[in-house]
């Protein structure tokens, strides 16, 4: 029982640190629907790395830069020369989609050395939740710190309160004096390194060997699942832990004999995306969170 | 002595011009403005008073000219230098976030460091001091236009500005509001602070400043103190050339006539937290008569209009036009009775604009042109089908193309409108209802618009008109009713209600 | 600075030479990449794009690998004109295939051409089915169809996996997730050019190409429908003002463009393949994107756009082996093309001009 919400845990953390790292790009009017080709990038650069310098810090820090690199090829399109933000994050995908088939070709085969568990002392050895939460490699703590550094920043900082103006009305924030363009490239190399940091969690720690499209669509989960947060980043980690259970599901399945045919398990991530999409839909049919700009063009002439 | 006399002097605005590619918005302008002074700067629509004081707040930069700030030269190269200088400004659109609350929204745009809390206090204290009562942590969304505008004032005062701009402040407040604001401008003023006054309501003008400086097409046309001049020789001098006034015709000759189309308890629920509610509508409109509705922006207009036009859908005697009952129809069908919708946004919701205007016309006409409504013929519907149509509405209604057919987005605001109307006329419907026709559309194209809305209510056509121009309502239609919060006044004539009645309907919080 | 001024009057000038410039500059990336991986660059340039017209055969065989780009990107043209995202062409593609290859290997030995007639609808019928669960749920309850649209592309995977190797595999393919081989009935068969003979893989059903693509001309430009889905894509608002429904323009155009998908999935799976396995599209139904903004989304551009992408595909195959270069560069090219051609349209809408701050 303990093991399994420790995979639990572990399994949502690289939709969770996409999630929270797109949240904030969001939350600026960017929609970068690149989020499963940036974590892609993530995961290839981490996994290199590792084999390289051998040692897995190396690869969280390789992760978050290739995600900020790849996330500003984006802003420049989108942000710079305005252009559409869904085709173009769609077109960021197949490019780095194939991008890191490319450059992990040589990585197949091969494992890399996983995040070391760091106990907690005294924390780690409370009963029961003391193993799952504070016997943990340092992305599952940074993931969570992240929840709350984000929940904190955006109530009470007052760049958090910028990012949310002008994600919320970018002509308004343009004629106080804010620069918008500027604003959203922070923030959307801010979910470049964070999908870049959740992309690496998978090799790091899930899965050590390179596969093609390795993410298996953990990115557009995590988009479906900011959504399914509100733009809360408290829900999100909710949001998160569900779809690690659900993902977690086939494997007790195997374990335990369920004559269910695997492809029907496996499914299961993709079918509770689209239920929970139907069902926050239901709830909040006329109470929209999302950002007002979302998406839409700064021109920002002066 | 001269260094006493600039001491006197705030600002100073010298030869002041402004290109926006080959387009001479500011043409030389040059503005003194005194300590303490109340300065009105009038013109029209495109008359270059938005690009000067863009470029006086920093949000645009002049091509050429001076900006003197207490005798020394300054350039102001974004807002936050503008607020240094002792510059704030009241936009007309407001700059506010919707999201954010109260405090959020003053605390992003002060260049201090300072906690929520903090603010939050002095947000309160100054709303006491000035007459400006706000509750801080309230979210925007949920405020009142008059609220919002407030929230744009305290936040121009926490910086303790030597000048404020202030941007049609009016032209979204009831009348009572208007009187608190003046309030307001008065004791900013006498403490020193002055204030740059932009409108191109005369009365108004005559009302609170002490000077008034009048653009047309870019220029300073005259400069001079109010009690100086007349409203008629201020408007002649704004439009360059004698104003026409336009006469309503016999008030009552509407009152034997049928009843064209009737509201009964019509109720909308919100369609967004941005929206308002419609509670229990209900009036009756006369062949003949024009019906104004009156009342302050975002008090349910919007969502009245989808209503009656039919983008909205309700139970079906909700709306009775004639005997029908058509409140759950569609506006297609509503259009086919012979009722005919003029929407407040003219771009992308009357009109597409990168469409042309035949494509445009053929939006609401295509209904028209099938023939004997078979499935297959109506699907072969084109659009060139309209362009006869489309010339016609451009030649009747005096609509200037920068060339033959263009997209909707080339012409001006005023054309545009002119062509929205037009194509509604051309339409000969039996109902207008019509929804704020005159807004930010020039004095000439305004009256000449409200000429046709009178003269089809002469030709015994009904006519719902939503303005938030009492002005217009005044002027065009017969009984009045005002919208508030998503409710409707009983209608009342025209000449038995006054602006201070109105104001009262339109619910001062 | 960089600077945009919405231009007056959009070029048409800039309309049909952005696509141009925009290959131009892929091809220029994609040499330096070649370069930067020691590939010699002119040699990699000649096997992708030159190399698949040098044999009467290869030229054919572009058009088979073209002809589901270009239907799936016929579809496509309804949707992204009506600004709806269906990105799961693909799970569309599968669905469409599953369900006419499951209805062909009901009828064994069947010999008449009304089989693969009806598979056709079917095909089309899977497809549309599939592209209705985002319809259902966006019309319904104004969820984002990007997301179902692709989610439902991985469950058609895993679906068409489980159906091959589960219910459908043959008990005599030696234990290789296959179905059994289609009837002849439901088989396209190649070309016989008169004179020539056969050519490559040239089958009958890239002449559906030739209806389709004048068939949607008209509809999009001539018919109200056409002008529907315009006005909804350039502006909701003021569609529903002219009182088109906006829940029928969204059903429908996703209908249409799933089926299409679906329809082919039946083509290429009928004359490739004859059989069902687990892979039967090559990510045609994202590459189809690309070949419908290649293509302007006016379906004779598709179709040059369909031939274009095409090329560079089965270019790809022939330099991963004369060369070695792996084939998921043209992924990259793909990625880069789409970016050039979104750009290009900024440059058609603004002009852009670089202005010094003082």
């Amino acid at each position: 029982m303990e093991n399994l919400l420790i995979t639990i845990l572990l399994t949502s953390i690289p939709i969770l640190l996409a999630g929270l790292g797109e949240l904030v790009t969001e939350k600026s009017g960017v929609l970068n629907l690149g989020v499963e080709g940036m974590m892609l990038c993530g995961a290839v650069a981490a996994l290199g790395s590792v084999l390289i310098f051998g040692n897995p810090y190396i690869g969280i820090l390789f992760g978050a830069i290739a995600g900020i690199l790849i996330s500003t090829v984006f802003s420049f399109f989108t942000i710079t020369l305005m252009t559409n933000q869904v085709a173009t994050g769609l077109g960021l995908t197949i490019f780095a989609t194939a991008l890191t088939g490319l450059i992990g070709e040589p990585f197949v085969g091969k494992t890399a050395a996983s995040l070391p568990k760091l106990e907690i002392i005294f924390l780690s050895d409370i009963p029961y939740i003391g193993k799952i939460l504070f016997s943990n490699d340092i992305l599952v703590y940074f993931a969570i710190f992240l929840i709350f550094f984000i929940h904190f920043g955006f109530q009470n900082t007052k760049i958090g309160i910028i990012i949310r103006a002008v994600g919320d009305n970018h002509d308004s924030a343009h004629s106080i004096g804010y620069s918008v363009k500027l604003v959203r490239w922070i923030s959307t190399s801010f979910g470049g390194m964070c999908a870049g940091m959740g992309g690496a969690y998978i090799p790091l720690a899930l899965t050590p060997h390179w596969s093609e499209g390795m993410t298996a669509g953990k990115g557009w989960i995590a988009l479906a699942l900011v959504v399914f947060a509100s733009w809360m980043p408290i829900r999100l980690l909710i949001g998160a832990l569900i779809f690690g259970g659900i993902t977690i599901l086939q494997f007790v399945a195997q374990a335990r004999g369920w004559d269910v045919p695997s492809q029907f398990l496996n499914m299961l991530p993709y079918l509770a995306t689209i239920l929970a999409l139907a069902l926050i839909s239901l709830k909040l049919r006329h109470n929209n969170y999302a950002p007002a700009c979302l998406g839409k063009h700064f021109l920002g002439n002066k | 002595m001269t260094n006493n006399l600039n001491a006197m002097k705030f600002i100073e605005v010298k030869n002041l011009s402004k290109t926006f590619d080959q387009f001479l918005a500011n043409d030389s302008i040059s503005l003194t403005i005194k300590n303490g002074e109340i300065h009105a700067l009038l013109g029209e629509n495109g008359a270059g008073k938005s690009t000067l004081v863009k470029c006086l707040y920093g949000v645009v930069k002049p091509t050429d000219g001076q900006i003197l700030i207490n005798g020394n030269h300054v350039t102001i190269n974004n807002p936050r230098e503008a607020r240094s200088c002792g510059i704030g400004m009241v936009f007309q659109h407001f700059s506010l976030f919707p999201a954010l609350t109260v405090s959020e929204n003053i605390l992003i745009s002060l260049d201090e460091k300072i906690t929520k809390k903090h603010l939050e206090d002095k947000i309160s204290i100054i709303g006491k001091q000035w007459g400006l009562p706000i509750e801080p942590t309230k979210k925007v969304l949920d405020l009142s236009v008059g609220e919002q505008q407030r929230v744009e004032i305290i936040r121009c005062l926490l910086q303790n500005p030597k000048l404020l701009i202030m941007d049609e402040p009016t032209s979204v407040l009831s009348p009572q509001e208007i009187n608190q604001l003046f309030k307001v401008l008065r004791k900013l003023a006498n403490s020193g602070c002055s204030i740059l006054y932009i409108s191109h309501k005369l009365n108004e003008i005559k009302q609170i400043a002490s000077k008034v400086t009048i653009l047309r097409s870019g220029k300073v046309i005259s400069s001079t103190s109010t009690s100086k001049i007349s409203t008629t020789s201020m408007a002649e001098k704004m439009i360059g050339k004698k104003v026409k006034k336009i006469t309503k015709f016999s008030k009552n000759s509407f009152l034997n006539s049928l009843t064209a189309i009737s509201i009964n308890n019509l109720n909308r629920k919100k369609i967004s937290q941005f929206g308002t509610e419609l509670k229990n509508i209900s009036f009756n409109v006369k062949y003949g008569e024009i019906l104004g509705i009156a009342g302050v922006a975002g008090n349910g207009q919007v969502e009245l209009m989808n209503a009656l036009s039919g983008e909205t859908l309700g139970d079906p005697d909700e709306i009775i036009f004639e005997d029908k009952k058509i409140g759950n129809t569609n506006i297609k069908f509503r259009r086919s009775l012979g009722l005919e919708f003029v929407p407040e946004e003219r771009n992308g919701h009357a009109t597409v604009p990168d469409i042309t205007l035949t494509e445009n016309t053929f939006l609401t006409f295509y209904n028209t042109y099938s023939k004997n409504n078979n499935f297959l013929d109506d699907i072969l519907l084109s659009s060139n089908m309209s362009s006869n149509d489309s010339i016609s509405i451009i030649n009747d209604n005096d609509v200037r193309c920068p060339y033959s057919n263009p997209l909707a987005d080339q012409l001006s605001g005023g054309n545009l409108q002119k062509f929205i109307v037009g194509r509604s006329l051309k339409a000969n419907p039996k109902v207008l209802i019509i929804s704020q026709p005159t807004w930010g559309v020039d004095i000439g194209a305004a009256s000449e618009i409200r000429s046709k809305l009178l003269l089809l209510a002469k030709s015994g056509k009904a006519i719902i008109l939503i303005s938030q121009d009492l002005d217009e309502i005044y002027e065009i239609s017969n009984n009045i009713c005002v919208i508030n919060n998503g409710s409707l006044s009983k209608p009342k004539i025209t000449s038995k209600i006054s602006a201070k009645d109105i104001g009262i309907l339109m619910g001062i919080n | 600075m960089i600077e945009f001024t919405p231009r007056k009057i959009q070029s048409s000038f800039w309309a049909i030479l952005s696509p141009i410039i925009s290959i131009g500059m892929t091809i220029f990336i994609g040499s330096l990449i070649f370069k930067m991986l020691s590939y010699p660059v002119m040699e990699s340039l000649y096997q992708v794009f030159v190399s698949p017209f040098s044999r009467p055969d290869r030229i054919a065989d572009i058009f088979v690998k073209a002809c589901p780009l270009i239907i799936i990107g016929l579809g496509l043209i309804f949707c992204f004109k009506a600004n709806i995202w269906n990105i799961g062409a693909e799970g569309q593609f599968i669905l469409g295939t599953l369900c006419a290859g499951s209805f062909a290997l009901l009828f064994p030995e069947t010999k008449t051409y009304m089989l693969l007639f009806s598979m056709f609808i079917i095909g089309f019928i899977g497809g549309a089915i599939w592209a209705s669960i985002p319809a259902i749920l966006k019309v319904r309850l104004n969820v984002n169809e990007i997301l179902v649209s692709l989610m439902l592309v991985y469950v058609a995977m895993l679906f068409i996996d489980f159906i091959v190797r589960g219910p459908l595999r043959d008990p005599m393919s030696f234990g290789f997730p296959l179905s059994k081989v289609y009837p002849d009935g439901a088989i396209i068969s190649k070309v016989d050019f008169p004179f020539i003979g056969f050519l490559g893989q040239f089958h009958y059903g890239i002449f559906i190409i030739l209806i389709l693509c004048p068939l949607i001309w008209l509809f999009i430009n001539k018919t109200l429908p056409g002008f529907q889905i315009k006005i909804f894509g350039s502006s909701t608002r003021a569609s529903e003002f002219a009182g088109f429904n906006k829940n029928k323009i969204t059903f429908y155009v996703l209908l249409v463009s799933g089926g299409l998908s679906g329809v082919a999935g039946v083509i290429e799976v009928s004359a490739n393949m004859g059989r069902l396995q687990p892979e039967v599209s090559f990510g045609y139904g994202f590459t189809a994107i690309i070949v419908a903004f290649l293509g302007r989304l006016n379906p004779y551009g598709v179709v040059i756009a369909g031939i274009i992408i095409a090329t560079a595909k089965l270019g790809a195959d022939n330099a991963q082996m004369v060369l070695g270069i792996p084939k998921v560069v043209t992924g990259i090219f793909e990625g880069m093309l789409l970016f050039f051609l979104l750009a290009g349209e900024t440059i058609q809408k603004y002009k852009i001009s670089i202005r010094k701050d003082n």
